[in-house]
């Protein structure tokens, strides 16, 4: 440790959010600096990359302000660390993870680096305890397990934090006592951090929930770290105190628009949309930090939401986030227009771990099953909807009516819960009720033993 | 040779700059920093080396000393292999585990093989005998399923000193030359340069996965290259995950090449208490594991397919029929780009190198049907299956095209299928085999002189159905006629009953040529049937409403070893039935 603190006074660029800082010794890669303004004022940087004794280092609250002449560069030594406790249930952070609930900051049990270390793949543990989330088309069809990261691909104006608060109230239901969940909310604005806030209090879920927030107001270059804090606490929390923590990200599109903001000050070749080629690998280090390990008690489950611009699947955000992620859940702006609730399309949604999660002692034997030939009646279903717009009712067989009437029955019914709470029975029953609406004969005898 | 010891000027992501580095070569690597990381010089301009780093660069500082060790990234052969589970640079994660890193930290090493552990070496050559490159020295049971064969290195020659006759560990000569020269148990090779055999085969066998889709209708060969395009959720992992289940090949690697870990944790949980269909041993004892998960260092993923491949060649050397699964060769190309883009290179079509073509080009021409070096002529094969990850699920990108260039089987996945949860979801119209017009003799000479025609027949109906989906599109199913509703029907029931395929239901699973066949000659034969039945003027409800259409439907849970018998007895009562189906 150096006694000396050593203070440079050497910026010779700034744009955007990046400093150039000349004759900088010993600064590491990812090291956090103070930057010190004429006023007194204090910024945080982070060194992005070195070449000889000049450092590029983005600010986190930005650089206007900065000049060339007076301001000073301190590096401090330490990588981005955030201090977690058990004390943090039921707070506030803003995106760095200082209190903006009005409280004191409380006293860290440890401190531990923001960007956490990849996880042995042998030391995972497979994950396969199920989680009832009470949402018919999440557990019937596409069923999420703990340790898993499901995304929810929205739309503008869809209602996805909606549907995942239900999820996290509802599983908070069915899961045990040392549930717990984490927020990390990523440049939205103050009214969707009003409606978190508000609603995480009202259904006394704040108690066992932590929230990290920066709104759209605050500085872009927070983003970056706000996902990575709430995935450090959780990792505190689920491998260290035993919890099984839930942690939800909103909004990825954000965090992504984010990181593209600093890759094109930094002046890198832009891949896909002018997003990072490394964005994959970025995502990655956020969203890989979901699961289990062995011999821990706890589990880490993540579900991010993010934005599709223009409800466009293909668009490199959905895209890279469904190559990492174990599945997705898509929500779909007719079925919105059409006032179903939650208006998930179940067509393009998936759960990789669905199959270690359901079954015999876990739900029901018939159930994968079951989802399979849902899954088929209704793109059945969809395509005779197809042609009927096309050759009209006369050119329809008695069969495809049936599936018809099948898969509009499965969207009111089925998909269009609405704001209520199934268990998983319950779930499987209507499953296999609506399946009955079909001749045994299109469904391979599989609804008929459900019961 | 003198040590090179330079000093970090830069570091950005992944790579470092290094001053001091005169004398260096290219690809030799190198250790880095403090840590002492793993990198390996990719460019070298006037005394300066650019790296890429195979650890976490996070931290380094210039300054930190940078020692060259002057040779290539190696991997370790020898026995040992089998069962374990690497990083893309050999590193062994259940080691590391068991000395506690359930998260990889910075500098770990361990060495990829154990070499104090003892093996039992049966000799095959004597003091006084002769060696060649590639000869069979003696051989060790390395698991209860595969006899590893220690072979003489390419280029060891000579005449035999002494040569052990027991127990054998990675610490001594297994045997000394009369020149003096030893062999051991293990052998470095470079990961990038292709292990040398006597001559490559054209092939002439398929590559046997057990899949209906794939055997019959579009077959890979052993030795032959297949490539798995879909969008994400299309169902290539798990494709990939069923062939290293069931694939017919004596040794399997798997590489998870910028993948998922849970997926993973999957594999590494299942392999080990999942029974080898053939043999009924577990199939971890056949099975090599490389993992690089998607939040591992992006160099290291680019290093891990080589690090897979070349152990797959060093099976083959040994004369086994190994099978080597990429999942996903896109993220090894992502990874190529990411350093690309460090080192400020030049861009071509969607920021990949100009190089990335010649490059898979390098890895994918690494499979093959090869005579293997030494005296018996013995014959080996690495089949590749890569799953590529295209982005949007756009078949036109550079990753999904290069690959197509140089890949004997095309199977495309759907999303469209996918989603109507028709899995293996594969696009049978716009996938290929290259390899069938070679196989079409083993078709007829392995399994039935019908097969070669029935599934040429398969291929039509599908072709046809296409062709009448777009008609009903405009007129509507209702105005077709007789018998092209027919026709459609049947071209569902193939569809239904021998393409769609569980991996999760046992007796499906896993089906045998001789089911293959006789799935499809029931098909046909109701088709037949149906067809006649349509002249003598039977209604086509009557005939889809027939009990034997169901089962053929459910054929598929009729078990390989009943299949002949069941398969003898539907095909009468197809007869039968449709048969006596009477004009009403």
């Amino acid at each position: 440790m150096d006694l000396i603190v050593r203070e440079y006074r050497t910026i010779s660029y700034i744009s955007g959010p990046l400093i150039f800082a000349e004759k900088i010794t010993g600064g590491g890669l990812g090291e956090m600096c103070v930057i010190t303004l004429p006023g007194g004022e204090k910024r945080t940087g982070q060194i992005l990359q070195l070449k000889g004794d000049r450092a590029v280092i983005q600010v986190l609250e930005g650089t206007s302000g900065i000049d060339t002449d007076s301001a000073a560069v301190v590096p401090t030594g330490e990588v981005a660390t955030v201090g977690v406790s058990k004390e943090m249930f039921g707070r506030v952070f803003n995106g760095l993870g200082a209190p903006i609930d009005g409280l004191p900051p409380i006293i860290p049990d440890k401190h531990m680096p923001v960007n956490g270390l990849p996880m042995n793949p042998v030391a995972r543990e497979k994950p396969d305890f199920f989680i009832q989330t009470g949402i018919s088309s999440i557990d019937g069809l596409n069923t999420l397990v703990r340790g898993q990261k499901l995304p929810i691909f929205s739309g503008a104006g869809l209602p996805a934090n909606e549907l995942a608060l239900q999820v996290v109230r509802q599983s908070r239901v069915s899961e045990a006592a040392d549930f717990c969940v984490i927020l990390g909310a990523m440049g939205i604005t103050s009214r969707e951090a009003f409606f978190f806030r508000e609603s995480l209090g009202e259904t006394g879920a704040m108690e066992r929930t932590i929230a990290f927030i920066n709104e759209a107001s605050d500085p872009t270059i927070e983003r970056l770290f706000t996902p990575r804090i709430a995935l450090t606490t959780a990792e505190y929390l689920a491998f260290e105190k035993g919890y099984h923590v839930m942690v939800v990200l909103t909004d990825m599109t954000a965090y992504c628009e984010a990181l593209r903001e600093i890759g094109s000050a930094r002046e890198e070749i832009p891949g896909r949309r002018s997003y990072p080629g490394y964005m994959y690998t970025d995502l990655a280090s956020l969203y890989e930090r979901a699961g289990r390990l062995h011999e821990r008690k706890g589990s880490i489950t993540m579900m991010p939401i993010l934005t599709m611009p223009d409800d466009d699947i293909t668009h490199p955000i959905p895209d890279l986030t469904g190559y990492i992620t174990e599945g997705q859940i898509v929500l779909s702006r007719a079925l919105h227009r059409k006032g179903v609730y939650p208006p998930i399309d179940v067509m393009p949604c998936l759960s990789r771990l669905m199959n270690l999660g359901i079954g015999k002692g876990k739900t029901r034997d018939v159930h994968r099953a079951l989802a399979d030939n849902l899954y088929s009646a209704y793109a059945r279903g969809a395509d005779v909807r197809r042609l009927v717009t096309i050759v009209g009712e006369e050119g329809m067989t008695e069969l495809d009516r049936k599936f018809l009437t099948f898969s509009e029955e499965f969207e009111k019914r089925f998909i269009g819960q609405g704001a209520g709470n199934r268990t998983i029975d319950e779930t499987l029953d209507l499953g296999a009720e609506l399946l009955s609406i079909l001749p045994e004969r299109e469904i391979a005898g599989v609804a008929r033993k459900v019961k | 040779m003198n040590e090179i010891i330079g000093k970090i000027h830069g570091v950005a992501g992944p790579t470092v700059i290094a001053s001091g580095m005169a004398g260096a070569k290219m690809n030799t690597i190198c250790l880095v920093g403090n840590d002492g990381l793993l990198g390996e010089i990719i460019r070298i301009q006037e005394s300066y080396a650019t790296l890429q780093v195979y650890e976490d660069t996070g931290g380094l500082t210039v300054g930190e000393g940078v020692v060259s060790l002057a040779r290539p990234l190696t991997v370790t052969l020898g026995p040992g292999l089998l069962t374990g589970i690497y990083d893309g640079i050999q590193r062994p994660l259940a080691v590391m585990k068991d000395a506690g890193a359930d998260f990889i930290g910075k500098g770990i090493k361990a060495a990829a093989l154990d070499r104090d552990k003892s093996w039992q070496f049966t000799p095959l050559k004597k003091a006084g005998d002769t060696v060649e490159p590639g000869e069979v020295l003696g051989t060790i049971p390395e698991t209860a399923r595969i006899t590893h064969r220690v072979m003489a290195p390419p280029g060891v020659r000579g005449v035999i000193k002494e040569i052990k006759d027991e127990f054998v560990s990675g610490k001594e000569p297994v045997c000394v030359l009369e020149d003096g020269a030893t062999v051991g148990l293990f052998q470095e090779w470079p990961v990038r340069v292709p292990r040398p055999f006597k001559e490559k085969l054209p092939p002439r066998t398929p590559f046997i996965t057990g899949q209906r889709i794939f055997d019959t209708l579009l077959p890979a060969a052993e030795g032959g290259t297949a490539i798995v395009p879909g969008g994400f959720g299309t169902g290539k992992t798990i494709v990939e995950q069923t062939i290293a289940k069931f694939g017919r090949s004596d040794i399997v690697i798997y590489v998870g090449c910028g993948e998922r870990g849970n997926e993973m944790t999957e594999i590494l949980t299942d392999f080990p208490t999942l029974k080898d269909p053939e043999t009924g041993m577990p199939l971890s004892l056949r099975t090599v594991i490389v993992v690089n998960t998607s939040n591992m260092p992006v160099a290291a993923r680019e290093a891990s397919i080589f690090t897979g491949v070349t152990i797959a060649e060093y099976f083959r050397d040994m004369g086994y029929n190994v099978a080597i699964l990429a999942d996903s060769i896109s993220r090894w190309a992502e990874a190529l780009r990411e350093i690309s883009s460090r080192l400020e290179e030049m861009p071509g079509e969607e920021g990949f190198p100009p190089y990335l073509s010649t490059q898979l080009g390098g890895f994918y021409e690494r499979s093959g049907r090869v005579k293997c070096l030494g005296p018996d002529d013995r014959t080996g094969s690495v089949t590749i299956v890569s799953a590529v990850s295209p982005p949007g699920g756009d078949f036109s990108e550079p990753v999904t095209q290069s690959s197509l260039r140089f890949a004997g089987a095309l199977w495309a996945l759907d999303p469209d299928l996918a989603y109507r949860r028709h899995f293996p979801a594969v696009n049978w119209q716009a996938s290929f085999s290259l390899y069938y017009p070679q196989l079409r003799d083993w078709f007829a000479r392995e399994v039935s002189p019908e097969l070669p025609d029935l599934r040429d027949r398969l291929f039509t109906l599908l072709q046809r159905q296409a062709e009448l989906k777009e008609i009903i599109q405009i007129i509507g199913v209702e105005a077709l006629q007789e018998s092209d509703r027919l026709t459609l029907e049947v071209a569902n029931l193939a569809r239904d009953a021998f393409l769609k395929q569980s991996v999760f239901n046992e007796t499906d699973a896993f089906n045998t040529y001789e089911k293959q066949y006789l799935m499809l000659k029931a098909i046909f034969s109701f088709h037949d049937n149906a067809e006649a039945a349509l002249k003598r003027g039977v209604y086509i409800e009557t005939i889809v409403d027939s009990p034997s259409r169901t089962r053929i439907l459910r054929m598929r849970d009729i078990p390989n070893d009943g299949i002949s018998k069941e398969a003898g007895e539907l095909i009468e009562e197809i007869e039968n039935e449709l048969g006596a189906t009477e004009e009403l």
